[in-house]
């Protein structure tokens, strides 16, 4: 089934920022920092790198987490400095900052993508799309055989971001990003 | 003169309204922390995999929750004190969280029923508090409620499905609902230092949502076929720092690496 990528209002802002940017060569050296858990998704795709500031002398490097208790993020935080080091960078911060607060909407379509092939059934593919920010318990797109004939069987799956779902059609189980 | 009076007056409000924020937002912080190191006593111990999962998830909402308080607390204490000073390095009397936190997980159904009555409480208070005319307390307010609606929706489904169950699981549920109801009034009871935060538009008024509290609480019990709870017994004393015997206990267990091992990392 094709997508048509229509972009968020969130997702839309954070391009501009990031196109608008004057230090485009720091935003494009953390393009290869990660998400640890999931290691397709970049810090950018995620929307976890919120901005890129100057200031005192330094760049500060804007993060956000994606929930409260993300365990993820403290090792976020030192693989940028550490790629942002070894790019010869050293006059910078690493700061969260907590507002705007994160959503799925942040998730580039590239990083949609990227969950879909990895195996992960991403934010968008959910029958009214996930602007509404609600998990369903049901008919989310199954990334294995793409299927809508799929239910919840946990409110959480492996990690905090994650449901857990199974097809009907191909009987496999799966993860799905929730929508917040 | 008088006008270099004033201004010192003007400074001395903001340093008392600074260190009342602080203590309003540690005491925000030790809510969430027992709760959420409660909720993680059942990692491992859940009735099946993929709860025992869910559980382990909620308590890190619940500790994250606490390390945004806890770190906005430090800020404006500025003394170069952490989040781990706030969890680990106070003691019973200084934690100001509310009694109905620190009981123990008892059964599943214990644990269930506490966390309807405190996840309605919060979609209601999270949904104020993004209003605080504090701007970091209203961020971790929009940050934690996304989550607390998420939580609630789980709560419910659980409460349906103990309480329309089976004769244990109706009993059990029952039980719960009338030991920890007492608990539940000492959350709609603001005191003086909140008062006053209420009147700077920085706290929540609980009162203001005690109703709709308690008609959205009654209504998911009769759904779930189970009758309110009419124990007429009240506890109190968290918000002055007086505890039950549990929460010395949690602290013991939940500070004893860190204070064993003062600064230990890995
Ligand atoms: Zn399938």
């Amino acid at each position: 089934m094709d997508i048509i990528p229509t972009i968020s209002n969130a997702l839309h802002e954070k391009i501009v920022r990031r196109n608008s940017s004057e230090f485009t060569n720091i935003w494009n050296i953390l393009d290869v920092v990660c998400d640890p858990e999931i290691p397709v998704l970049s810090i950018w795709d995620i929307g976890i790198l919120q901005d890129i500031e100057f200031k005192d002398g330094k760049y500060q490097i804007i993060i956000t987490p994606t929930y409260s208790g993300c365990p993820a993020v403290d090792a976020i935080k030192e693989d940028t400095a550490a790629e942002l080091t070894k790019n010869g960078i050293t006059n910078f911060e690493v700061k969260t900052r907590l507002s705007p607060a994160w959503t799925t909407d942040c998730m580039t379509v590239e990083g949609n993508n990227k969950l879909r092939e990895y195996g992960i059934a991403p934010p968008v593919d959910v029958p009214n799309g996930c602007a509404l920010h609600v998990t369903p318990t049901e008919n989310v797109l199954c990334p294995h055989c793409r299927s809508k004939n799929t239910q919840i069987i946990s409110e959480f799956g492996s990690t905090a971001c994650k449901a857990l779902f199974k097809c009907d059609d191909c009987f496999e189980p799966f993860d799905f990003f929730k929508c917040i | 003169m008088s006008t270099n009076m004033a201004k010192s007056n003007q400074y001395d409000n903001e340093d008392t309204v600074k260190q009342k924020t602080l203590q309003y937002a540690a005491r925000l912080g030790d809510d969430s922390l027992i709760l959420g190191h409660r909720l993680s006593e059942w990692t491992s111990n859940g009735p099946f995999l993929e709860e025992d999962i869910a559980m382990g998830n909620v308590a890190l909402d619940y500790v994250g929750r606490a390390r945004m308080f806890y770190t906005y607390a430090a800020e404006l204490a500025g003394n170069g004190k952490t989040e781990d000073d706030f969890a680990y390095l106070r003691d019973e009397r200084q934690f100001q969280n509310y009694l109905l936190l620190e009981l123990p997980r008892g059964d599943f159904a214990f644990t269930i029923v506490r966390q309807l009555f405190v996840d309605v409480y919060n979609d209601y208070f999270l949904t104020e508090l993004k209003n605080s005319n504090d701007p970091e307390i209203a961020a971790i307010a929009t940050k934690s409620h996304k989550e607390t609606r998420y939580h609630l929706r789980r709560t419910r489904d659980w409460t349906l499905r103990l309480g329309i169950g089976t004769d244990e699981s109706k009993a059990k549920m029952t039980k719960a609902l009338n030991d920890i109801w007492g608990y539940t009034h000492e959350l709609f009871e603001p005191d003086a230092l909140e008062i006053e935060l209420i009147e700077l538009g920085v706290a929540v008024d609980p009162r203001l949502f005690k109703e709709k509290w308690l008609h959205d609480v009654q209504t998911i019990i009769h759904e779930a076929e189970l009758e309110m709870p009419d124990a007429d017994w009240a506890v109190r004393g968290g918000r002055n720092g007086f505890h039950t015997e549990h929460l010395s206990m949690l602290l013991t267990v939940m500070q004893s690496v860190h204070r064993a091992h003062p600064g230990a990392s890995w």
